[in-house]
This record gives structure tokens, C-alpha cells and sequence, in this order.
């Protein structure tokens, strides 16, 4: 199959699958939105002079009490929900694709090194690999966060990709041992083509494909994360915005019956999830040869 | 097989020596010992007496074979808060963690696996469309999300379960049961199912893409062309070939299940480790994060031993070179 067929056949798939468009519409909105948010939000809650703390815990525009510009009502400080679920949207994504872009351009050439080379290399890296998968990445980040305090999006950055890349190194050596037994890279071999040329020419582009569908899960998996780690508490700073301290500070007010202080914020990082979730799923069920195609 | 579990075993053995270096650096390094035990105001002398006392005037690696040597007494020192012996403290919270995390296990791997197989075997039904819509929920939203939404539904706006807490709790010999009353089941049920749905979701989809592999091969075709009856060529057949990666995974994702537990007992102000472990992070507490630390990656470790092993059994293609 020539590559323009591939895509032509791809397209084909993703415009007939409604749940991967329904996905990636998802996600683009949300993108869109992280993009524009200080033209589209009518407030920067994290900008003290704009928020005021006589607008504290406003009820939604719809229910008695609420106001505008406060759509979905306010928090405990006076801060829009729907401004600092936007802003929150920000965190989740910057987060979100700089471990997936990191953590896994890391592991993919720790999965690929170890694959073609072998030996201690390999040993080493897929004990400390596996000793890491044992322990789960959400763990890991736990408890690097724990000891170090996340002290910022940056450092909460760096403790999700610590944990992290072991789930693309694994991938990428099973995909790499599978495709070096294919007799074009024994041919290529024999023309004499150096190291860096197989690797890069051959191995990479072939075993690369699996990869994209952990890039698609690992996305939802990270701002999940993110999330949780920042509702316990060790992950972004109070003084940044996020979905997950959103959630965590309307938990105060669970008794008081406030709940667009949880609801909201809990409905865009799920809706969030679910559209790259959609997509994944489309994605995984495309490159995955075994199963049969849908009528 | 003899030397593949003596290899397994020495592996293990390294990476608890790895992650005790590790503990020893964190006790050692982050946060001072000294300040801690001997009170901020105390005198030069004092601490130097401390010092002494405790033998951090030593060299690194006599305090290091010293932390070891009472490590493996099961003596991590005493917590810096309470003024109890790590250890101890950890302990008591055990049968709760346990009791949460088992039956949220059993709880996910039965309904995991058997809705995965209603699925599979008509995945373009409605009502089993709804079921893979409903899993993808459940790997959609975070396991702090859910407990919330649980006790917003079921403990603030129905009143029908407890929100927090354990309830009440019987002890039998050294164990301190809630599985026993009424009210300590009542407590369990909303932080079990919030536990039990991150895995139930991947169980679930993971059994689908078994069954539906192994529903396609030749020995099935042919165990239906036999005749058999659908009970045996589904359950004896089929499932069984797919339960082995099922049952795996289930023993592999211990690590998420513990860090998850930290999650839940953290909403539902559940007394176990996890609760703990997040409180002490926030006072420094070093000694109870080591033991913490130690204490997981020894059952981590030897539940991920057990599983390869026991996959190794299973499966004759795998080779212990």
C-alpha cells in the first residue's frame, strides 16, 4: 500500500467514524478556547484588580441572585467560573502536551536505542522502566510531588514526565524488536547503511505508529492527572488556575449546596476527556490490523 | 523455572535496596533530623548531643547500613508529629486500606469481566453500545470526581450513605474489621465504587478486545462447528485464553490501585494509609513517608513477582532464559 493510499484511507475512516469527528471537534474547541482566552473571558479571575470579593459565591445567571457577566455563577474569591474554567482549560493542556511532546520524545528514543542496541542498555532501561510501570506513573508523580512540593506548572510538568515516559520507552522497544526482523531492515543492513541512518530511516518511521495511539490516551491520562494531583493538593499552586483546585475548593462548600462550584468545572475536564478519549478510540481500532473492519 | 524465580527474586531484592537508598536520602536530606528532634531553640550543644545521640555524626554509609539494619527490624523511628514509631502508625491504618481496596477490586473484576464478555459477543447491540459508552465515562472521569458527585447524589442531596468516615468497626484479634456491621458497609459502599471504577472501565475494555480476538480465531469456529453448547465454547474456550492478560493486568495495576486509595480515603476521610501518607507530606513528616514509601514498594514489588510467576506457569511460550 502506497502512503497517499494510507491517508486516503484514514481520511476515509475518520470522516465516516461520527465519535473520532465528534472527538476532535471537542478538542479543538477546547484548544480554540485555551488560545483565546483573554479576549473571550470577561474577567482574568487570576488578575487581582478584576476580581472583587463582593461577587463572592454568586449562583448561576439563571438561578435568583445570579448576575452577568458571571455566567455560571462565581467561587469563594469572586472569580468566574466559566472565566477560570477557560483559564483552567489553559493549565490542563499546557500541561497536558508538554508531557505527552517530553516525555514522549524521551521514551520513544529510549524504546528505540534500547530495542536496536540491546545489552545493558536495554537491561538497565527496561528494569528501571518496569520498576516505574509497577509502581503506576499517577504514583510516581504523587510522590515526587509529595517530597518536592508542586511549587509550579513547571515542576508539575517535570514530575508527570518522570513518571511518565516508561509507558512510551515500553511501546516503542516492543514495536522496534517486532519491526527489525523484517528483511528490509536486514537488506538495508547489508547495503551497509550506518546506525544512524537505520534507526532514523528505517526503524523509526515503521515502529512509530503504535505510538500515536499512546500519544492519543496519554493526553487524557496526563490532564487527569494533572487534575488529581492538583485537587489533592501537590500540584499547581493555588495561585494558578486549574480544574482540579477548582473542584477541590468547591468541595468546602459541598454541604452549602453550591454546586456549580463542582459541577461545572467537573463537566469540562470530563467533556475534555472524553472528546480525545473518542478519539483515541478511533484511532486505536484504525492502526490495530487484527481487528475487523465495521461494516 | 527454578532460576527464573531465583532471578526474579534477586531483581526484587535490588529494587527494594534501590528504593531504600532512596528513603534513606529523603530521611537524611529533606528536612533536618536534628532540628526536628531537638526543637527549633535548641542550643549548639544540644544538638550536637542529638547528633551524636542518633549517630548522624557518622559517616554516610554506617548511617545507611544503620537505617537498613533497622529497617529491616521494621524499625523506621518515630513519627515526628505523633511521637509514635512510624511503623505502628502505618499498621494500625492497614485493615482499612485493605478492606477498601479488596472489595473494590472484586468488585471491578467481576463486573469488569463479565459485562465485557456480554459486549464482546454483540458489540453492535444497543444496549451494549451504551455499556462501551458508559466504560468510556468511567476512563473519563477522574476517580476524585466521581467520589465527589457521589456524595453530592447519594450523602448531601438523597441522605441515604454516610459521606466520610469509616463507620463503626469491630476488632477481631489484631485486625479492626468494618466488613462486620451494618453501619461500617453502609460507609464502605460509596469509597468502594468510587475506587472500583477506574478499574472496572479498563477491565472491562480490556476484555472486549480479548473476547473479541479469541472469538475470531480458528479453534473457536471450530468448537462452534463441533456443536458444543455456547455456555462452554464462550466460558471454557474463549474466556479462559483471556483471562490470563485479564488477571495480570488486575495484579499489575496495584500501584494505581494504591495511589488511587490515597485519592478516595483523601475525599471520603477514609482512616487508612493513603490519608496518612498525604497529611504527612504536608508536615514533613519524614520517618512515616519512608515507612510509607517502603512499605508499598515491598508489596508492589512482591505482588509483581507473584504475577510473573504465576503468568510463567501459566503460559508455556514464555521462555526464562
Amino acid at each position: 500500500m502506497s502512503k497517499r493510499h494510507i491517508q486516503s484511507r484514514l481520511l476515509a475512516s475518520y470522516v465516516r467514524d461520527p465519535s473520532a469527528v465528534i472527538g476532535s471537534i471537542i478538542l479543538g474547541v477546547f484548544i480554540l478556547a485555551a488560545l483565546l482566552a483573554p479576549w473571550i473571558t470577561p474577567q482574568n479571575p487570576y488578575d487581582l484588580e478584576k476580581v472583587s470579593l463582593e461577587h463572592f459565591l454568586t449562583p448561576p445567571v439563571w438561578m435568583e441572585g445570579g448576575q452577568m457577566p458571571f455566567l455560571l455563577g462565581t467561587d469563594d474569591q469572586g472569580r468566574g467560573i466559566l472565566s477560570t474554567i477557560i483559564y483552567g482549560c489553559r493549565t490542563s493542556l499546557v500541561v497536558g502536551f508538554s508531557v505527552v511532546l517530553i516525555a514522549g520524545t524521551f521514551g520513544v528514543v529510549i524504546g528505540l536505542l534500547a530495542g536496536y542496541y540491546g545489552g545493558w542498555l536495554d537491561a538497565v532501561m527496561m528494569r528501571l522502566a518496569d520498576t516505574l510501570f509497577a509502581f503506576s506513573t499517577t504514583f510516581m508523580a504523587f510522590l515526587f510531588l509529595g517530597l518536592f512540593g508542586g511549587a509550579s506548572i513547571l515542576v508539575v510538568i517535570i514530575a508527570i514526565c518522570m513518571a511518565d515516559w516508561v509507558r512510551y520507552a515500553r511501546t516503542m522497544r516492543g514495536s522496534v524488536l517486532e519491526v527489525k526482523e523484517n528483511a528490509y531492515i536486514m537488506a538495508a543492513k547489508a547495503t551497509g547503511a550506518k546506525d544512524i541512518r537505520l534507526l532514523l530511516r528505517h526503524l523509526l518511521p515503521n515502529a512509530i505508529p503504535p505510538i500515536f495511539v499512546v500519544v492519543a490516551v496519554d493526553l487524557a491520562v496526563v490532564i487527569m492527572l494533572e487534575a488529581t494531583l492538583s485537587f489533592l493538593g501537590v500540584g499547581v499552586p493555588l495561585t494558578e488556575p486549574s480544574l482540579g483546585l477548582m473542584i477541590s475548593i468547591g468541595k468546602n462548600y459541598i454541604y452549602a449546596g453550591l454546586w456549580w462550584m463542582i459541577v461545572f468545572p467537573g463537566a469540562a475536564l470530563v467533556l475534555l476527556v472524553v472528546g480525545i478519549n473518542l478519539f483515541a478510540d478511533w484511532l486505536r481500532e484504525e492502526l490495530n490490523p487484527k481487528l475487523e473492519r465495521r461494516a | 523455572m527454578a532460576t527464573y524465580i531465583a532471578r526474579r527474586l534477586i531483581q526484587g531484592v535490588i529494587v527494594i535496596l534501590a528504593v531504600s537508598m532512596i528513603c534513606f536520602v529523603i530521611f537524611r536530606y529533606m528536612g533536618d533530623p536534628v532540628v526536628t528532634m531537638a526543637g527549633r531553640y535548641a542550643t549548639f550543644q544540644e544538638r550536637a548531643e542529638v547528633r551524636r545521640a542518633f549517630g548522624l555524626d557518622q559517616p554516610m554509609y554506617i548511617q545507611y547500613v544503620r537505617f537498613l539494619w533497622n529497617a529491616a527490624q521494621g524499625n523506621f523511628g518515630k513519627s515526628y508529629v505523633s511521637r509514635v514509631p512510624a511503623l505502628g502508625l502505618i499498621l494500625e491504618r492497614f485493615p482499612a486500606t485493605f478492606e477498601l481496596a479488596m472489595v473494590a477490586v472484586g468488585l471491578a473484576f467481576s463486573a469488569g469481566v463479565v459485562l465485557g464478555v456480554l459486549v464482546a459477543l454483540k458489540p453492535y447491540a444497543l444496549r451494549n453500545r451504551l455499556i462501551m459508552a458508559g466504560s468510556l465515562g468511567g476512563i473519563s472521569i477522574p476517580t476524585f470526581l466521581i467520589g465527589i458527585l457521589l456524595i453530592m447524589v447519594f450523602a448531601v442531596y438523597l441522605g441515604v450513605l454516610p459521606p466520610f468516615g469509616r463507620g463503626e468497626t469491630v476488632q477481631v484479634g489484631f485486625w479492626r474489621t468494618g466488613l462486620l456491621t451494618v453501619d461500617g458497609i453502609k460507609h464502605l459502599i460509596l469509597p468502594a465504587f468510587t475506587l472500583a471504577m477506574f478499574q472496572l472501565a479498563v477491565l472491562l475494555r480490556l476484555t472486549r478486545a480479548g473476547m473479541r480476538e479469541v472469538l475470531a480465531e480458528e479453534y473457536i469456529k471450530t468448537a462452534w462447528a463441533k456443536g458444543l453448547p455456547p455456555r462452554v465454547v464462550i466460558f471454557k474456550h474463549a474466556l479462559r485464553n483471556v483471562l490470563i492478560p485479564v488477571v495480570t493486568i488486575t495484579g499489575l495495576q496495584f500501584g494505581e490501585l494504591i495511589a488511587y486509595s490515597i485519592v478516595t480515603e483523601t475525599i471520603f476521610q477514609w482512616p487508612g494509609m493513603g490519608n496518612l501518607i498525604l497529611t504527612s507530606f504536608f508536615e514533613t513528616d519524614q520517618p512515616v513517608v519512608v515507612t510509607y514509601i517502603m512499605l508499598v514498594a515491598f508489596i508492589i514489588i512482591t505482588m509483581n513477582i507473584i504475577v510473573d510467576i504465576l503468568y510463567a506457569l501459566i503460559n508455556p511460550k514464555i521462555r526464562y532464559e
